[in-house]
C-alpha cells in the first residue's frame, strides 16, 4: 500500500502545483494533459515505444552474451586478464554518446548502430560484475574442489559459476537500466524512430505534453525491464538474497 | 598407516620465510583417532593440509600406506572449520557433491547420503537449503559430505570451533559414536582440551612457531566417553591437566 500512496501522492502534488500556480502546459503539463497527449495518438506512441523496446532488448541481449563471454575468457587466463583490463577500462572511459555519429558512419542508418550503442553502454557493468563474481569463490570452496580432485571444468561449472550468479545479476540490473538510456541516447543522436525521436520532434514543435507522454512511456519501459530481471533473479538464484542477508 | 618423517614446511612470503612446521615425526595407526592441539599459528592446519596432499612438505616425507602423498587422494577427506556448503544446493545435494565429482554411482550413494543425514539427526531437513539450517546443522551436513565416500582417513580442521558450546558437545559425542561404529583413521585439530580428551586415542601437542611435536599423550579412557560425570572423571581431569601443562 505505501508504494501506491507514494506514487499517487507525487502525482497529486504535481497536478495541484500546476493548478495552484497556473503553470502553462508548455512548461509543465498536468497529468491529464499527458494522458490526453497519449490518447490523441496511442498507435503512434506505442509503435515508437515498440521500436525503443526492440533496440533496448536486442542491445541488452547482445551485451549479456558478449559480457559473459568476455568475463569468462578473462578470468580463465590470468595473463589475458592483465593484458585486457587496461584496454577495457580505457574503452569504458570513452563517453559512448561520442561514438554515436561514428556508428552511423560505420553501420549506416536504421537500428543496427542503435543496437551497437546500447551494447557498448551496458556491456561493461556485466563484464565487471561477472569477473568479480568469478574471482570471489571462497578459499574453502576452492580447497574443497581441490581435495576432491575436481577437474577444472567441474570446478567451474559446479562451484565458481553458480557462486558468481548473484553478482552477475547485480551487473544485469545496472545494465538493463543503462540499456534504456543507451537506446534513447541513440534515438536522440541518430535519425530514425523510437521514443527518443518523438521527444526530439515534440521539442521542435513545442508539444511538451507529447514529450512528457514519451518520457512516461520510457519510465514504464525501464521499470518493467528492471523488474523482469529481478524476477528472473528470484527464479534462478533464490538463495542469493538469503545469503546476502 | 599415516607416517610423517622429519616433515618441515616453510612458507615464503614477501616479508621473508615463515617456518610453520619443523621436523615433525608422527605415526598414526589404522582407525586410530588422533587429536592435535596447540596454540593458534602452531601449524596445525598446515599439518592437515600436508596429509591431505594439498600442500607439499619442504622437508621430510608424508606417506600413507607407504606411498608418498603428492596430491589429494580419494580415500582421504578434509573437513573445514566452516561448513563450506554450496548455498544453491539442498542438504542432500551438498552431501552428494563428492559423489558427482568423483562420478560414483548416484542411486546407490543417494540412499547412503539420506542414511547419513538421518544418523546425524537431520531427518526431515534433507531438502532444506543451508540458509534454512542453523550453524550446527550446517556442520552436520558438512560431516555427512565428508563421510559419504567412506574415507579411510578423515582430517578435521577445528570442525566445531564456530559452534556454540552445547552444539559442540553434541556433535563431538555424535562423532565419537560414528567413529566407534565405523572407524576411520582420524586426525582432529582442536583448541579444546576437553574435546581432545573425549575423542582421541592419542593427543599430539604442538609447540608454536615453528610447530614441533612437544609430546604425544595417550588417553586411556574406556569408550564411550562423555562430557558429563562418569566413573572416569578423575582420570579425564588428570589427562586434561597434563595437556594444559604442556600448552
Amino acid at each position: 500500500m505505501p508504494p501506491v500512496l507514494g506514487v499517487a501522492g507525487t502525482v497529486a502534488v504535481w497536478w495541484g502545483g500546476t493548478r495552484v500556480f497556473g503553470i502553462r502546459p508548455l512548461f509543465l503539463p498536468a497529468p491529464p494533459d499527458i494522458v490526453a497527449a497519449f490518447r490523441a495518438q496511442p498507435g503512434y506512441l506505442l509503435r515508437e515505444a515498440g521500436a525503443t523496446l526492440t533496440v533496448t532488448v536486442a542491445g541488452f541481449a547482445l551485451a549479456v552474451v558478449a559480457g559473459l563471454l568476455v568475463a569468462v575468457t578473462l578470468t580463465a587466463w590470468r595473463t589475458m586478464e592483465r593484458a585486457a583490463l587496461p584496454v577495457l577500462v580505457g574503452l569504458n572511459s570513452v563517453p559512448k554518446v561520442a561514438v554515436s555519429p561514428l556508428l552511423v558512419v560505420w553501420l549506416g542508418f536504421g537500428s543496427r548502430p542503435k543496437i551497437v550503442l546500447v551494447l557498448l553502454i551496458c556491456v561493461f557493468p556485466i563484464v565487471v560484475a561477472t569477473m568479480a563474481g568469478l574471482t570471489s569463490t571462497p578459499a574453502e570452496l576452492g580447497e574443497l574442489g581441490r581435495s576432491l580432485s575436481a577437474t577444472g571444468w567441474q570446478t567451474y561449472v559446479k562451484l565458481r559459476l553458480p557462486w558468481a550468479l548473484p553478482q552477475v545479476f547485480t551487473g544485469l540490473k545496472v545494465a538493463v537500466s543503462l540499456a534504456v538510456i543507451g537506446a534513447v541516447v541513440a534515438e536522440i543522436s541518430q535519425p530514425g524512430d523510437g521514443l527518443g525521436a518523438v521527444i526530439v520532434l515534440s521539442g521542435m514543435s513545442f508539444d511538451t505534453p507529447l514529450a512528457f507522454a514519451a518520457i512516461a512511456l520510457l519510465a514504464l519501459l525501464s521499470t518493467t525491464l528492471f523488474y523482469l530481471v529481478v524476477a528472473l533473479e528470484r527464479l534462478l538464484v533464490p538463495w542469493s538474497r538469503a545469503i546476502s542477508g | 598407516m599415516i607416517r610423517l618423517a622429519g616433515v618441515s614446511r616453510t612458507f615464503t612470503s614477501r616479508d621473508g620465510d615463515v617456518e610453520a612446521l619443523r621436523d615433525v615425526a608422527l605415526e598414526i595407526a589404522e582407525s586410530q583417532f588422533v587429536a592435535v592441539v596447540g596454540r593458534s599459528g602452531c601449524g596445525k592446519s598446515t599439518l592437515l593440509r600436508l596429509i591431505a596432499g594439498l600442500l607439499a612438505p619442504t622437508g621430510g616425507a608424508v606417506t600413507i600406506d607407504g606411498a608418498p602423498v603428492s596430491r589429494p587422494r580419494p580415500d582421504v577427506v578434509l573437513m573445514h572449520q566452516l561448513p563450506a556448503l554450496l548455498p544453491w544446493r539442498t542438504a542432500l545435494g551438498n552431501v552428494m557433491l563428492p559423489v558427482e565429482i568423483r562420478r560414483l554411482p548416484r542411486a546407490e550413494y543417494r540412499a547412503r547420503a539420506a542414511d547419513l543425514l538421518d544418523a546425524v539427526g537431520l531427518t526431515g531437513f534433507h531438502q532444506r537449503h543451508p540458509y534454512e539450517l542453523s550453524g550446527g546443522m550446517q556442520q552436520r551436513v558438512a560431516l555427512c559430505r565428508a563421510l559419504i565416500q567412506r574415507p579411510r582417513v578423515l582430517l578435521m580442521d577445528e570442525p566445531f570451533s564456530a559452534l556454540d558450546a552445547l552444539t559442540r558437545e553434541e556433535l563431538a559425542t555424535q562423532l565419537q559414536a560414528m567413529h566407534m561404529s565405523a572407524p576411520a583413521t582420524t586426525v582432529f585439530v582442536t583448541h579444546s582440551i576437553p574435546e581432545a580428551v573425549l575423542l582421541a586415542d592419542r593427543v599430539v601437542v604442538l609447540s608454536s612457531r615453528p610447530g614441533q611435536v612437544r609430546r604425544v599423550v595417550d588417553v586411556h579412557l574406556p569408550r564411550p566417553r562423555s562430557f558429563g560425570h562418569n566413573a572416569y572423571t578423575a582420570q579425564a581431569a588428570e589427562c586434561a591437566a597434563e595437556l594444559h601443562e604442556l600448552l
